[in-house]
């Protein structure tokens, strides 16, 4: 055995270890996205926006909150790359902090979203029953809106503004996760190392935790990624409606509803951020579409 | 099976209910100081308090909220003054003649980019389909409408801006069905017809492409399979045309599964519609209930979320049995 890490250690057809199969694995699954060149596209993108975002206070020229009335509703220039606002704050610096919000929405939205989910669905699948039915029904009923219009209504009790809007996509979100571990969970019950754990004592609890809920996690992490999107989308149009982030937070959703009407004379200004979300959500999309290909074929 | 997925109506059906009842109860603003202002005596208030019934516990106003319901009663809309369930009818034709309209569209085009692009997968054509569906589904519905605003409508001059009909039409057309475009072919005016039909291409077609880069990526994945099944070998090996093999056997095997799509995909047109409306101005639900969100008329948007929940709901369930009807492989 060569050193660890080398490709001939992860290309191995006999791992010695666990962890050597489990990298090997990866590694396959690696090789096998490398070879989808829009997924790959993707993939720099995201790569790119997340630098960006964290970068933004090195790339950014000014304060995005900077105002320049003298300089407003400026045409892309050498000084401001994509204009500036109503406001006369530089659109380039909003979009990148804009990116901060975005991106940190998303991961906030998928942090509750994610555990929560794979929680109630493998819980279900796993005690069967009564537990069962009782979490799919809560299931069914969150299902049973268009997300948007949940998240709406939630906003709208709580009070306009990130964290809510945070906690509303939250909550329309995870359905579909409890679905997808529950029928995972259902096909990994029955298998004969599931018994076997058993057999030595385990608990559900750890039955749950240490053997089901690892192999869930490939078809969660696949419908992450294309939740991304979606997720991106529903925050800029909360943002939009006037009900996510409120001015004069850079969010991208906002900046589109506070600068619509100026979309006759000096186009960029809403035009900018919409091409902003249109791009963050198709690099999603693009990436999730790849992995599910090389993770889990059986998802469409 | 189908006697299990309708016994399950009705409880999520109550759960629907509780949902935006709650919601309703976790408002930080208080629906009496709303009425009373910020000023009223201390009697005022315990008087507005006791005649909208929230002196009482939690679940005897769940009680209350449920008997109204049971009687079509979803409050008064401080916004309109009107009954919620009469501001309800009074929107609801608008967004679905938009709807589907939409979904007419979608179909039309969707299919067959799905179909043609499975029978060539890998090729060109199949690739620039899967871009182009998948930027359907990562652009941002209001901004691609304010995009076409401003391409064909500003720019250019060849579409209507927004709204139903033009302001010199308004009016000219008894309502009967609340669709204007078929109101006005009752009517017999056709100028009022070729007016509301131009008002309702623009947002029919961005919703449209929203619900059929869905429909085209679904279509695609059926057909990948179907044409892979073996009665397509026999049917090549009986010498059929390629055509017939195509929209015959493999097409006619998929349409069940399809059946459930296009419900699904009638039912997510409700999401974009509230957002399409809004950059239309379209007087439908959605608009309704953005407007309704924005002057924070708690009455009108629960009772809008409920209704569309109501119509998710009835939609899916439709999507589900068709399903079990049409496939006789589902017991």
């Amino acid at each position: 055995m060569s050193g660890v890490l080398s490709r001939a250690w992860l290309l191995t057809d006999t791992p010695s270890s666990r962890t050597q199969a489990a990298w090997s694995r990866r590694y396959r699954a690696w090789l096998q996205l490398r070879t989808n060149g829009l997924a790959m596209a993707g993939l720099v993108t995201v790569a790119i926006m997340i630098v960006a975002s964290l970068a933004a206070p090195l790339l950014a020229w000014q304060d995005p909150t900077a105002q320049d009335l003298a300089g407003r509703l400026a045409p892309p220039s050498a000084a401001h790359w994509f204009g500036t606002d109503e406001l006369g704050r530089d659109i380039y610096s909003r979009i990148l902090y804009g990116g901060r919000i975005t991106l940190g929405m998303v991961v906030a939205v998928v942090l509750l979203v994610a555990p929560l989910g794979l929680a109630v669905g493998s819980i279900a699948g796993y005690l069967g029953g009564f537990a069962d039915r009782v979490l799919m029904r809560v299931t069914d009923v969150f299902l049973a809106f268009p997300r948007l219009v949940l998240a709406l209504a939630f906003v709208a009790a709580l009070k306009p503004g990130i964290t809510s809007a945070i906690i509303a996509i939250a909550l329309t979100a995870w359905p579909p996760y409890a679905r997808l571990a529950r029928a995972d969970t259902l096909t990994i019950r029955g298998s004969d190392f599931i018994a076997a754990v058993r057999l030595t004592g385990a608990s559900s609890g750890r039955i749950i935790l240490r053997h089901i809920v690892p192999l869930c996690l490939s078809s969660v992490i696949v419908r992450v990624t294309l939740d991304m999107s979606g997720i991106i989308l529903t925050a800029a149009a909360l943002g939009f409606l006037g009900m996510g982030a409120q001015p004069p937070t850079p969010e991208w959703g906002t900046m589109i509803a506070s600068s619509r009407s100026f979309i006759l004379e000096q186009w960029w200004v809403p035009t900018i951020p919409g091409i902003a979300i249109f791009v963050a959500s198709l690099a999603f999309n693009l990436l999730g579409d790849g992995m599910r290909d090389v993770l889990d074929p059986r998802q469409r | 099976m189908l006697a299990s997925s309708f016994a399950s109506i009705p409880i999520t059906l109550f759960g629907l209910i509780l949902v935006t009842f709650l919601i309703g109860r976790v408002m930080p603003i208080d629906p009496v100081i709303a009425i009373a202002g910020d000023h009223a005596p201390p009697d005022v208030v315990a008087a507005i308090r006791e005649r909208l019934g929230l002196d009482k516990p939690l679940y005897v106003q769940f009680g209350i909220y449920l008997r109204d319901l049971l009687h079509g009663d979803l409050g008064h809309s401080v916004m309109t003054s009107h009954p919620v369930t009469e501001d309800i009818a009074r929107f609801f034709p608008a967004t679905f003649e938009l709807a589907t309209t939409a979904i007419i569209i979608a179909i039309i085009i969707g299919i067959p980019l799905g179909v043609l692009a499975a029978q060539r997968q890998g090729s060109r054509f199949d690739h620039v389909v899967r871009v182009v569906s998948l930027a359907g589904q990562s652009i941002p519905v209001f901004v691609l409408g304010l995009v076409c605003l401003l391409v064909f409508y500003v720019k250019l001059g060849i579409a209507p801006g927004t709204g139903q009909i033009d302001v010199e039409y308004e009016g000219l057309v008894p309502r009967v069905t609340g669709m204007l475009v078929v109101d006005a072919m009752i009517a017999g005016d056709w100028d009022s017809f070729w007016n509301a039909l131009a008002h309702l291409a623009q947002p029919a077609l961005v919703l449209a492409y929203f619900s059929m880069a869905y429909i085209t990526r679904m279509t695609r994945a059926f057909m990948i399979e179907s044409l892979s099944g073996e009665y397509i070998i026999t049917a090549r090996a009986k010498g059929l045309s390629a055509t017939r093999i195509l929209w015959r056997h493999a097409f006619g095997n998929i349409s069940v599964r399809l059946v459930t799509v296009l419900a699904l995909a009638y039912a997510g047109l409700l999401e974009g519609a509230v957002i399409t409306e809004t950059v239309f101005s379209w007087p439908g639900l959605g608009l309704y209930l953005t407007v309704s969100l924005l002057n924070a008329d708690m009455n009108a948007v629960l009772g809008a979320t409920l209704v569309v929940g109501l119509i998710y709901l009835v939609l899916n369930l439709m999507a589900d049995l068709l399903y079990r009807l049409l496939d006789p492989r589902v017991a």
